[in-house]
């Protein structure tokens, strides 16, 4: 048994005593080893913690209650691990060790599950290539010398790399969806409210969600029903039921009207994605879905419309970021000089220029007419949305636009990195819950990843889709050239 | 709608934002977010008039009772303070610099 299979096969198998989670969990230390120089997936591996939790697990193997027993497990680098430095790609917070855990982290570990380490990601999680993380790029698995997105992107490697069966990441624009199509995993973003964000290092709270990366459909529902569900100490959770996620896949989508919304697909997507797509949706067709089109006539106006959203909320929540209480500190003779030294030299540029473009439109004669009409164009954009599931259970489109670029492709213009979120930047200023599905290889063997997204809570529906995908696909066992477990 | 930005507009932003940001970030950020800026103007093409703004989504959560009114443990202060850059721990302070008359 090795963790190259799925999550539950590992479970049944650490219950029957056919594998001991200590030798899953050195499984994938051994390939984190072998592989992390070349791939930077993680930043910090906790392998003392992990196979300490290991062996306790070990000791309760046939427990029901524990659904990720022995599972190993890599988390993004902004959820707080209380004893782990938590640094969320950031050079102010490079010696950070949280003195909590994030709920997220609690039900893992209540689950079973192993955490292993501490993905790379974009600084703040603000990018689209993990190449704003103050600790260098994550690299795709795929093709080294290309992204594997972002700003999840150490986890979406991880997982395509074979190092972890799974992952956790948050998507604010698409930091969950697009490195999942670019890397050739599942990657979804739960509904606003379905997961608690108490512990994450906070970008654009109305917009953060956390969510799961895996090989599986399967494999993701069993992850999303150990984090999903109300937490008191996140009052923006929903009461809504939890249903079982798993139980969901039928391997079928009789009944399931999916809509194409193809006036957003007339230019602007790579040859190759628009080709993966199309068979996609055969796969999708395969199984029952109906197609039909649907029309999302503000959806154009997403990028400019979270461009402006979400820097004017990272501009607020970074605000605490002032050598006070946490982070590196650099001395100034007076306080305020202390705060603007330390900001300067413990942010990266990404996260000055969001800062910058936030404060300018919150400011004193602006905030009408960017800040305000991007709020009002947002609600624009939900109304689309809502049209749009009084006809279709779900929307598709593609992903991303391209597949992986170049390291440094887009780095010097930040318009052009801003562009690569043009599909992903929907779902979470509308609310809802969407999936990147793996919807097959370029002819260069780049993946690309099929979106869709549900109504809010119906994320059983994503999972169901993706299954059926996944029953279909004939590439869908296809691993990259370095994939670590056998 | 909004004049070009300028690099005075940019440094006053970035007192703002509390960013001692160097000549040649002032300088390239003029640029940058000239053009994002110039990206959010086609946000205007769109008639908004009577058109609620968003500002979060409403969650479902109209069941969540609220907790008793009771006092419940928080963290550990001398676990927090141990994360501070300075900080007097034995009194439990943060230490910062000279606040007034500097």
């Amino acid at each position: 048994m090795s963790i190259a299979y799925g999550v539950a096969e590992i479970r049944a198998a650490v219950a029957d005593g056919r594998v001991s989670a200590v030798d899953l969990c050195r499984q994938a230390l051994t390939a984190i080893d072998r592989l992390n120089d070349k791939l930077h997936a993680f930043h910090t591996v906790a392998a003392d913690r992990a196979l300490d939790r290991a062996a306790a697990a070990d000791s309760q193997r046939t427990r029901p209650d524990k659904p990720l027993l022995g599972v190993p497990i890599a988390v993004k680098d902004n959820l707080c691990t209380a004893g782990v430095t938590t640094t969320a790609g950031s050079r102010l917070l490079r010696d950070y060790v949280p003195p909590y855990d994030a709920t997220v982290i609690q039900r893992l570990d209540r689950a079973g599950a192993i955490i292993v380490g501490k993905t790379n990601c974009d600084e703040f999680a603000m990018g689209s290539s993990t190449e704003h993380s103050a600790f260098g790029p994550t690299r795709n698995p795929w093709s080294p010398d290309r992204t594997p997105g972002g700003s999840s992107g150490g986890s979406a490697a991880a997982v395509a790399a074979g190092l972890v069966p799974l992952a956790l990441g948050s998507d604010t624009g698409g930091s969950i969806r697009q490195p999942a199509a670019l890397c050739g995993v599942i990657g979804l973003k739960p509904t606003y409210g379905r997961v608690s964000r108490y512990g994450l290092v906070a970008f654009a709270s109305s917009l953060d969600q956390i969510g799961p990366f895996a090989r599986s459909a399967r494999d993701a529902a069993l992850l999303l029903n150990v984090i999903a569900g109300h937490d008191p100490m996140d009052a923006t959770t929903a009461t809504v039921p939890v249903p079982d996620y798993a139980a969901a896949l039928t391997g079928d989508l009789d009944g399931v009207r999916i809509g194409v919304p193809r006036h957003l697909l007339e230019e602007g997507v790579d040859p190759d994605v628009a080709s993966a797509f199309e068979s996609g949706l055969g796969l999708l067709i395969g199984a029952g879905a109906t197609i039909v089109d649907v029309k999302l006539p503000h959806a154009a106006m997403g990028i400019p419309v979270y461009y402006l959203v979400a820097p004017a909320e990272a501009s607020s929540n970074l605000a605490r970021f002032d050598g006070v209480r946490y982070g590196a500190r650099v001395p100034a003779p007076s306080v305020r000089e202390m705060y603007e030294r330390t900001r300067e030299d413990g942010f990266g540029a990404e996260v000055k220029r969001r800062i910058m473009i936030g404060t300018y439109v919150l400011s004193a004669g602006y905030y009408d007419a960017y800040y305000l009409k991007a709020q009002q164009i947002r609600t624009l954009i939900r109304r689309d949305y809502d049209e749009a599931f009084a006809q279709v259970d779900l929307v598709a489109f593609p992903t991303s636009p391209t597949p992986a670029f170049r390291l440094g492709e887009r780095t010097e213009d930040p318009m052009q990195m801003y562009l690569s979120d043009v599909f992903t930047v929907g779902a979470p200023l509308a609310g809802l819950p969407a999936i990147s599905v793996p919807s097959g290889l370029t002819p260069s063997r780049l993946p690309v990843g099929l979106q869709l997204t549900a109504r809010p809570f119906d994320e059983a529906t994503l999972l169901r889709a993706a299954d059926a995908v996944e029953r279909r696909a004939t590439w869908w066992r296809e691993r990259p050239p370095i994939f670590a477990a056998s | 709608m909004a004049d070009k930005l300028t690099r005075a507009d940019v440094e006053r932003i970035a007192s703002l934002a509390r960013l001692d940001l160097s000549d040649k970030e002032l300088d390239l950020f003029v640029h940058q977010l000239g053009d994002i800026l110039t990206h959010a103007e086609r946000l205007q093409q769109v008639d908004t008039s009577g058109v609620a703004p968003t500002a979060h989504i409403a969650v479902p959560s109209a069941l969540a009772p609220l907790r008793e009114d009771q006092p419940v443990p928080s963290l550990d202060r001398d676990l927090v303070l141990s994360q501070a850059p300075d900080a007097d721990r034995a009194k439990g302070l943060l230490k910062v610099p000279r606040v007034l008359g500097s």
